[in-house]
């Protein structure tokens, strides 16, 4: 740890490492933390999957119920992450764009989801949009049912993953140069022939990415969804829940084949999340 | 994506020649007023008309209930375990990732955001598989008569699990985007390793560090699918905040679950309060926050 002359073929090292002391202990810290946090409980999924074979995680994974809970789980994320997409977009461009009184309240208030615990999102959701409810009534006059739906479940979905396409795209936003809108104008371009040739094509990398965010939360969410889906099989229970009802069963193969499945496709999601922000960054640069 | 930190205002709005007109602006304005009002606003508010439905005599014995009381210890010795915890780590963490050059630094930065890409009942799954009653550990567990599942070790694991991520990225990005220069330049004049991090390193990184343990603590306070599958819901005992706030409302308690739902919904709104201080100081000092959590990198 001392910092003067240390033996040469540590000072070698250290010049292609960096020259500050406290490799080997914050390496060895960060490796045993996540290796008992992570790797561990991995490892025993892992372990578990293996013994039910590929065969038995295909049967388990594929039973109807299985199916039909997939589809709804990723369905509903895909719709309310469409959503997002596109009024996250037009929050992040008011907020961005129009100065109004109470610009930064409503800023602050857009990380609510973030902060707010998923059950009480999820309660409150229910009390809001269920048939007796300040918004659940109306709705139910006009013939439109939300709570114990599948419309209640993207609802759910559209409160969580909000921020995510806000808070990617409001950066972007900011840092466009009003100079090009400017020349664009001057060209004598309408405001919306400007915003389709000139802004979105700077946006769409973040939206993408954002949409993206947005549709790995919520294809794992679970707190917020509960209790608004009425969690009927095959109509409205979600993966996750089906997990739990395994788990309650104590049908820990079933529970492991549909994790499996969910882990495989939030990789897969990952990967894309991956790729839309390389993309984001070429066509930013 | 490093300036980010939403700087409302920094651009002169509204002088720009290509404006849109006055009544598209407002139309725009108030779509997503309407919008934010309908999903996040009007839920909000009916947390707290919901808590007080029945009369502030209801409300009070609801939260002192003892069920309640022990929901509340129970949270707050978890957020008390896991926080410290996962501080510890992220600075390690963030020391390694942003002074070091070497192999395999993607896969540990991959390692570290896997809980935001893993369904929170997935990482309680995880757990269950590990320690509970089918697993390889039980009988070596049952030998030490340690319980881990459907007791608190596992909730604080569960939950220590799912927020980790949140301060060890805060404090990198901070860490990376204020460079080594400074410790370098400390460690020319003889300062020992915990030297510069005390003294140079954590200074600077302050503002990065207290974000992270703002979002941690709300998350660990409020997480509900992971802790759900490893807690069991035994009252008094295992329950936490949001698995009570479950049990009440389950039970048709409204009033109650939504009194309890009114302290989670405080601490909620006490934590955007302090991220925004965060931020402001943040900006004051020039420390570069990462615009949202979970924003992948």
């Amino acid at each position: 740890m001392t910092p003067e002359a240390p033996p040469l073929t540590a000072r070698r090292r250290a010049t292609c490492r960096g020259v500050l002391p406290g490799f080997g202990l914050s390496l060895g810290y960060t490796l045993t933390y996540l290796g008992v946090l992570v790797l561990l409980p991995l490892g025993a999924l892992v372990l578990r999957a293996s013994s039910l074979g590929p065969a038995g995680i295909l049967r388990a994974a594929t039973e109807e119920r299985a199916l039909a809970a997939y589809g709804l789980s990723f369905g509903a994320a895909l719709v309310a992450a469409l959503v997002n997409a596109l009024f996250g977009t037009l929050v992040a461009w008011v907020l961005i764009r129009y100065p109004f009184p109470g610009r930064k309240l409503v800023d602050a208030i857009v990380d609510l989801p973030f902060a707010l615990p998923t059950a009480v999102a999820g309660i409150a959701l229910t009390a809001v949009y269920a048939p007796t409810g300040w918004l659940g009534a109306p709705l139910a006059g006009l013939g439109i049912e939300v709570a114990f739906t599948r419309v209640g479940v993207v609802f759910a979905l559209v409160f969580v993953g909000l921020p995510f396409v806000v808070r990617t795209v409001q950066p972007v936003l900011e840092a466009l140069d009003p100079h090009v809108e400017e020349a664009s104008a001057v060209l004598g371009a309408t405001r919306l022939q400007t915003f389709r040739a000139v802004i979105f094509p700077e946006l769409w990398p973040a939206m993408l990415t954002g949409f993206a965010l947005a549709f790995a939360r919520g294809v794992g969410e679970y707190g917020s969804v509960v209790f608004i889906s009425g969690n009927m099989p095959h109509r409205t229970e979600i993966a996750p829940l089906l997990i739990v009802t395994k788990l309650e069963q104590y049908d820990y193969d079933g529970a492991t084949a549909i994790a499996t499945v969910m882990l495989g496709v939030s990789f897969l999601a990952l990967l894309g999340i991956n790729a839309a922000q390389r993309l984001a960054r070429r066509a930013r640069t | 994506m490093s300036a980010a930190v939403s700087s409302l205002g920094r651009r002169s709005v509204g002088q720009r020649v290509q404006d849109e007109p006055p009544a598209a602006r407002a139309a725009l304005i108030a779509v997503a007023l309407a919008f934010l009002g309908l999903f996040l606003v009007l839920p909000l508010a009916l947390v707290f008309v919901s808590a007080f439905s029945e009369g502030v005599g209801a409300f009070v014995s609801a939260i002192t209930h003892p069920d309640t009381l022990s929901a509340i210890r129970l949270t707050l010795l978890t957020a008390a375990i896991a926080v410290p915890l996962n501080v510890v780590f992220g600075i390690a963490a963030a020391w390694l990732i942003s002074k070091y050059e070497f192999a395999g630094k993607s896969v540990l930065l991959s390692l570290i955001d896997l809980p935001f890409s893993v369904s929170p009942v997935i990482s309680g799954l995880l757990f269950v598989l590990l320690f509970g009653a089918q697993s390889p550990l039980a009988p070596l567990l049952a030998l030490a008569d340690v319980r881990v599942i459907f007791a608190v070790p596992g909730i604080v694991l569960a939950t220590t699990f799912v927020t980790f991520p949140l301060v060890a990225r805060e404090v990198l990005a901070v860490m990376q985007a204020e460079g080594s220069q400074e410790e370098e330049a400390a460690l020319t004049m003889g300062a020992t390793g915990l030297q510069i991090l005390w003294h140079v390193t954590l200074p600077k990184v302050r503002w990065g560090v207290l974000y992270g343990v703002i979002l941690c603590n709300a998350r660990a306070m409020g997480e509900f699918g992971a802790v759900s599958v490893v807690s069991g819901h035994i009252r008094g005992e295992t329950n936490t905040l949001p698995l009570h706030v479950e049990i009440l409302y389950n039970e048709y308690v409204f009033a109650g679950a939504f009194a309890v739902a009114s302290l989670l919904a405080s601490l909620a709104l006490v934590t955007l309060v302090a991220k925004e201080v965060v931020q402001w100081r943040a900006r004051r000092g020039r420390t570069p926050l990462r615009p949202a959590p979970e924003v992948g990198a």
